[in-house]
């Protein structure tokens, strides 16, 4: 940027001390404190409550470490989050590739929509609907039963191949959109300047667009890794309850017990991870490229 | 359009005072006090059940859908007083309610107490302190659920066939501790009422055999899919409550007491002590209650039941289908939900727990 086009101290930008920056992040502000802040801090504390009586305890956080069925649910789940979210990206980079390359600029936008189409139906009625996909007489296990490759079906429904087929499903449409985004920001330049200085084609994707790119992955591949370790209902649906998932063992505790305690720490241990994996990977989840 | 029309500074007010309005409207409906609040399971949401009662009273029935007696008192304690006229409620927990203070005692000589079926009153849950808090409404059996063009149904008489190597992987178990694990205390020989914490290392070898012949662990949806599509010929806690409603398009699903009994579930409704509408409460209850409203809960869109009233207006066709004038004999043999107390239903829902990890 020229250095005339910078504003000048104390012309558009709003002056050291002046109260409207503060005026315009408050609702933000007040929003992430009334919907975010309060309920968390309430949630620490009820899991620090005991669920009869009501006295101060650690010990619906012990449980997690002594129990091991609530100590294998994270273990499903972290299992179950990494085979889904490398799957997903692993599928959702050449499709968003393609789109983003080869196909043409005016179809592209038609083509967006037709990947993301699976998004308008209900999530609910899609899981259900692999369900009747998967089963014992559904579509795929006909087909290859009748096709001779399989004299019985297939066991597909209510496992952990069922539900990891679930969250692909919908993750490859989230993922594409994010890493398409990040390709079409890539300035045809850089193509140039790679073939320029005897780079192919190959080279060029490996050395040059998939490290810019990667910004892009790593936000997919977060959120998908966020919104599919808190997931309740695909694993519900399509999981058949043979192994727990840490959404699972939450809701567990509050249908007939009512455990709020222990479903509060649970929930607490899972946001844990969450921000481990964040900061995990924080140092490649920046938008802009340097 | 006038320039005071399309000035934004304008627009907003108008719209301002129209939400005002809308809300203030929203306000004074929500809080007309001919409106009936109940808290309660899905059968009763069903419209065929409700109409009738609404246009009969004039009144408006909201309606709040829950799964589980904690769920239900985390919505109650999460309302303000007076919030909830109604609820349904698990017979086997209405004391829960009761020691919180929600209910209001029931005036039992204005229920058809009388035309119960007498083993389904359970007075030992629904009277506290000598004074009725719950009134049963629906009842059925936790056991074995099958497609009989499938499986024997000579095999399905007995608790074995649930753990026995012939129906390996054809098997389907119902998703909710308490009957499973009372149907694992029959197979087991146990009394349900006498369950202790010395008897669960037995309930649970007998949870794992059965789960080592599952192919899966369902909650309603889920379990009554199974065995509709085929995906399972025999479903574990199934009963009336999963092959009564599947009756026209399924006949070939139906249900058996085997010799070792069957879980008796039943669910009560109970009226809020702090309602501000206790005539119109009592009222449903007793519109439930009747015969005509027992015969549309009974066959209520979500799940079929048997009515607790032995008077309720069923046809020959859904007295056949629920198999009414086999009652007496299936209510002979039936025992009652396990009804732990706090510590023992924490070790009951952690072995569960445990079950379901199983590979």
């Amino acid at each position: 940027m020229p250095r005339a086009a910078l504003p000048r101290a104390g012309s558009a930008l709003p002056r050291a001390g002046s109260a409207l920056p503060w005026a315009l992040v408050t609702p933000a502000l007040g929003w992430t404190l009334l919907f975010f802040v309060l309920p968390f801090i309430a949630m620490g504390f009820s899991s620090l409550t005991a669920h009869e009586g009501g006295g101060f305890t650690a010990s619906n956080y012990s449980q997690f470490f002594t129990n091991p069925s609530y100590w294998q649910a994270m273990v499903n789940s972290l299992q179950v989050t990494a085979i889904v979210t490398v799957i997903s990206v692993l599928l959702a980079y050449p499709f968003a590739w393609i789109l983003a390359e080869q196909v043409p600029e005016r179809w592209q936008r038609l083509a967006l929509m037709l990947a993301v189409l699976p998004f308008w139906t209900s999530y609910v009625v899609r899981s259900y609907s692999w369900l009747l996909v998967l089963a014992q007489n559904g579509v795929v296990n006909r087909a290859l039963t009748g096709s001779g490759l399989f004299s019985e079906p297939l066991q597909l429904a209510n496992t952990r191949f069922a539900t990891v087929t679930g969250f692909v499903h919908f993750f490859v449409m989230l993922l594409t959109l994010t890493i398409f985004a990040n390709l079409k920001q890539l300035s045809p330049s850089y193509h140039k300047a790679a073939a320029d200085l005897g780079a192919g084609p190959v080279r060029t994707f490996l050395h040059v667009v998939l490290p810019l790119t990667l910004p892009g992955i790593m936000v997919g591949a977060f959120l998908t890794f966020v919104l599919c370790i808190g997931d309740y209902i695909t694993p519900q649906i399509l999981g058949g309850n043979n192994e727990l998932l840490m959404p699972q063992l939450v809701m567990m505790q509050i249908g007939r017990r009512g455990d709020f305690p222990l479903a509060s720490a649970l929930s607490i241990i899972l946001m844990a991870v969450v921000t481990s994996a964040y900061l995990a990977c924080a140092r490649w989840l920046k938008i802009e490229r340097a | 359009m006038s320039h005071t029309a399309s000035n934004p500074l304008s627009i907003l007010k108008t719209r301002l005072r129209t939400a005002a309005a809308a809300a203030a409207l929203l306000l004074s409906t929500s809080a007309q006090a001919a409106d009936l609040n109940a808290l309660i399971w899905c059968d009763h949401a069903d419209p065929a059940l409700l109409q009738p009662f609404e246009e009969a009273n004039g009144v408006k029935v909201n309606i709040k859908e829950f799964e589980g007696t904690g769920a239900g008192l985390a919505i109650v304690e999460q309302s303000q007083p007076g919030d909830w006229d109604v609820m349904v409620i698990d017979s086997i927990d209405v004391p829960r309610g009761v020691e919180k203070g929600l209910f209001e005692p029931l005036p039992e000589d204005k229920l058809p107490l009388a035309d119960l079926f007498p083993q389904v009153k359970m007075d030992s849950s629904t009277v506290v302190g000598g004074k009725r808090y719950g009134i049963t409404e629906k009842f059925g059996y936790n056991t074995i659920g099958y497609n009989k063009t499938k499986v024997d149904p000579a095999d399905m008489q007995s608790m074995a066939a649930l753990t026995g190597d012939k129906y390996k992987g054809k098997v389907a178990i119902y998703d909710y501790y308490l009957p499973v694990i009372g149907m694992a205390a029959l197979a087991i020989g146990k009394k349900t009422a006498d369950l202790t914490e010395a008897d669960l290392p037995a309930l649970k070898d007998e949870l794992l055999k059965m789960k080592a012949n599952a192919k899966l662990v369902g909650e309603v949806t889920a379990s009554q899919t199974a065995l509709a599509t085929g995906e399972v010929d025999i479903l574990v806690g199934g009963g009336e409550w999963v092959t009564a409603g599947l009756a026209k398009e399924n006949p070939a699903l139906d249900f058996s007491v085997p010799k070792e009994g069957a879980i008796l579930w039943s669910q009560s409704l109970a009226m809020f002590k702090d309602s501000k509408n206790k005539d119109m409460a009592l009222k449903f209850i007793q519109y439930i209650m009747s015969p005509e409203g027992q015969a549309r809960l009974a066959t209520s869109s979500c799940y079929w039941g048997m009515p607790a009233n032995t008077k309720a207006a069923l046809t020959d066709d859904q007295k056949k289908v629920l198999r009414f004038d086999e009652q007496p004999g299936f209510l002979a043999r039936a025992q009652a939900y396990p009804a732990p107390n706090a510590d023992l239903d924490k070790k009951m829902q952690d072995m569960w727990t445990e079950m379901l990890q199983a590979k």
